[in-house]
């Protein structure tokens, strides 16, 4: 990457405040991220920590309070029009178009707002149907769809544009395994098609993350509590090797192992190999490492006490012992952990009660 | 790289793909207004319970009128003007029941934040709204003239064909002008300006001249044929289109009101134009507005 090329994504001192009735809301507090042109770049936070908030700062749909934020070098403020012709943008539970027309009917008039020719439009849109699978439904309506066909029609319309920079804000929410792996399948196909191409995605869902994203940030109540490429992330909680040792027995038990040397602890472990009915009885051992480098010592050692080992495997620590790490508090049990479906800030209870005489009440087209 | 799926138009850059020229701008605004036309003229076609709406209601009201006149022996233009007014009902219902709360419909869907994350300018849209609905009312007040003219038995005396024919059309313009006008009133108000347009329409109708000329409400007939698109648009067709009436059908003459309906044109596309761009600096700043839930 050349000096002079801007950056996909660039945000600094990004703060964003709502007006609401009781009290401010500060949902970013301070951001500051730089994402290079072809990264696949994850934010990891629970309910309410600012990610759709940033999203939407980042696709200019709403202005920064204070701070600034570029997309390849485009102010997110002002030249919201060279933004809006290079981005797109998938949500999670997105009910977008309208239900009595056909799916390519639909994806035909999205077509049109990026200023595909009428033609084009329709050959473009029967592609992306058929790359996205959904080539039985062309043309059902798109109110009949599943909501895993739903969201793969979503996919289709975000892709209409050729995008550089692509915004997924939770986009498997409520979706089933296969579907939730097919979207996950289409995003990375359709981003290793050029490179350059780039991808900021919301989750909560910490596998998610840790699959697709070359580097995540973790953020919760509107700040970055840390950077990093899964691994490194992983490994910063983590500094010690930790592993799980099968051996067919072990004289001395596990004192033997501990004074070893570059071994920090060793200890017994529920053996994981069948229940030792048989008359092969099997002894686990959970051996924590300074680093990888002392395992040699160990297995060298493990010889002479006339063990043999019958299996050997490294546990990592997951993207949730980090968020547990840093923020305190496990992902589910967040306190402010409101779904995401439900309207921010007290209007949960009354959720738009609809009377008998007002509009709406049937899809306008 | 073609085959690729994935692949359509490659750009060389995202900075080269961030610019366009002065054409592409504007193609892909009319391919927007045709885009945003076109599921209305789909959608209705095949949403039969419009048809109840736009057409059988406007031919039982003027049927109505019909026979009050007939008892009543007015003047035989007065058939005439009613039949005229049933068709143009199909306009105004389609503006008050769905150009008006169409935003607002559209944000509760959640396509308004697509809209305005989409290149091309939301006045686009909002112009394909009223394209699609202006084709789609045009076949209904098609149906309900040449209905009623044969069971009523209406004789036109048109005199300037091109001159009613531009009043129909400048007609149109003023009065989806008003609707996108009222689009971006809802959105804005919500609710309240739901309940204000239900209280309205009745009123409105009725100063409107559709079964009568406006003209004999005195002082109230001049104000609505200064303000209301459908006033003054009927008001001149039925000078027009009953060109040898014994007795003036209407009361400015009919070029004075084509010269009213293109300032009521410009006035209300202008009006909704900046009101779009003031509502895209609102929801952008209060973070409200666009957004599905609020
Ligand atoms: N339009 C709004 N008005 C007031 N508060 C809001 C609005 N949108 C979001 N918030 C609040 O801002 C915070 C961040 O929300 P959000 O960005 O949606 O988080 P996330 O996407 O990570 O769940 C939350 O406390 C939320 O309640
Ligand atoms: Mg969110």
């Amino acid at each position: 990457m050349s000096a002079t090329a801007p950056l996909a994504i660039e945000t600094h001192a990004l703060r964003r405040v709502y007006r609401a009735k009781p009290n401010d809301v500060v949902a970013l507090d301070g951001i500051d991220l730089e994402v290079a042109p072809g990264e696949f770049f994850g934010l990891l936070g629970p309910n309410g920590a600012g990610k759709t908030t940033l999203i939407k700062i980042l696709t200019t749909l709403l202005l920064p309070t204070t701070g600034e934020a570029r997309i390849f070098g485009f102010d997110v403020v002002h030249q919201t029009k060279q933004i809006r012709r290079i981005m797109n943008m998938v949500a999670g539970g997105e009910q977008s178009g309208y239900g009595i027309l056909e799916v390519r009917e639909q994806l035909w008039m999205f077509s049109q707002f990026y200023g595909l020719g009428s033609r084009d439009g329709w050959r473009r849109v029967d592609e992306l149907i058929d790359a996205v699978g959904l080539d039985e439904q062309r043309r059902q309506k798109v109110s009949t769809l599943s909501t895993g066909q739903r969201q793969k029609m979503n996919f289709a319309r975000g892709l209409l544009n050729d995008p550089w920079i692509f915004f997924l804000d939770e986009p498997t929410l409520g979706l089933d395994v296969s579907a939730a792996r097919a979207v996950r399948e289409l995003i990375l196909s359709w981003k290793a098609a050029v490179p350059g191409r780039t991808v900021l995605l919301t989750s909560h869902y910490m596998a998610e993350v840790d699959e697709l994203c070359e580097r995540i940030a973790i953020v919760d109540h509107g700040r970055v509590l840390a950077i990093g490429s899964p691994a490194e992330l992983k490994h910063r909680v983590q500094r010690e090797s930790i592993f799980r040792l099968e051996l067919d027995r072990l004289d001395g038990g596990t004192a033997s192992l501990a004074r070893l040397p570059g071994v920090v602890a060793a200890s017994a472990a529920a053996s994981d190999e069948g229940n030792g009915q048989g008359d092969r009885q099997s002894v686990s051992v959970n051996l924590v490492l300074e680093d990888d480098a002392a395992l040699g010592g160990v297995v060298g050692a493990l010889g002479g006490l006339g063990a043999q080992i019958l299996a050997l495997r490294k546990s990592e620590p997951t993207l949730e012992d980090v968020f547990v790490e840093l923020v305190g508090r496990g992902f589910d049990d967040a306190p402010d952990a409101s779904r995401d479906e439900t309207p921010p800030q007290g209007r949960a209870a009354n959720p738009q009660p609809r009377r008998e005489d007002e509009p709406a009440e049937e899809e306008l087209v | 790289m073609s085959g690729n799926p994935y692949v359509h138009r490659p750009t060389a850059s995202p900075q080269a793909a961030a610019e366009w020229t002065q054409r592409q701008i504007l193609m892909t605004n009319l391919r927007t207004v045709a885009g945003r036309a076109y599921p209305r003229v789909r959608g209705l076609a095949r949403e039969k319970s419009w048809l109840f709406f736009e057409i059988l209601l406007p031919f039982l009201t003027t049927s109505a009128f019909v026979f009050v006149y007939r008892a009543l022996q007015a003047p035989p233009e007065y058939v005439g003007f009613v039949v005229l007014g049933g068709a143009m009902t199909a306009f105004w219902l389609n503006v008050i029941w769905m150009m008006a709360s169409q935003l607002w419909w559209e944000k509760s869907q959640g396509n308004l934040e697509l809209y305005f994350a989409a290149p091309m300018d939301i006045v686009a849209v909002l112009l394909g709204m009223a394209v699609g609905g202006m084709v789609m009312s045009s076949s209904r007040a098609a149906v309900v003239l040449v209905v009623a003219t044969v069971v009523y038995g209406v004789t036109f005396a048109v005199d300037q064909w091109l001159l009613l024919l531009a009043v129909f059309f400048l007609t149109l313009t003023a009065l989806y002008g008003l609707g996108m006008v009222l689009a971006s009133l809802f959105l804005m108000w919500g609710r309240e300006a739901y309940h204000l347009t239900q209280f309205l329409q009745e009123p409105v109708y009725f100063v409107s001249g559709l079964n009568f000329p406006v003209g004999r409400l005195g002082m109230l007939g001049a104000l609505a044929i200064a303000l209301l698109p459908l006033a003054v648009g009927l008001d001149a067709m039925r000078q027009l289109a009953f060109a040898d009436a014994a007795y003036p059908v209407g009361t400015p003459p009919p070029e004075v009101e084509a010269l009213i309906l293109v300032v009521m044109t410009v006035v209300f596309l202008s009006l909704a134009r900046w009101m779009l761009r003031t509502l895209e600096r609102l929801a952008r700043r209060e973070g409200r507005l666009t957004i599905r839930w609020q």
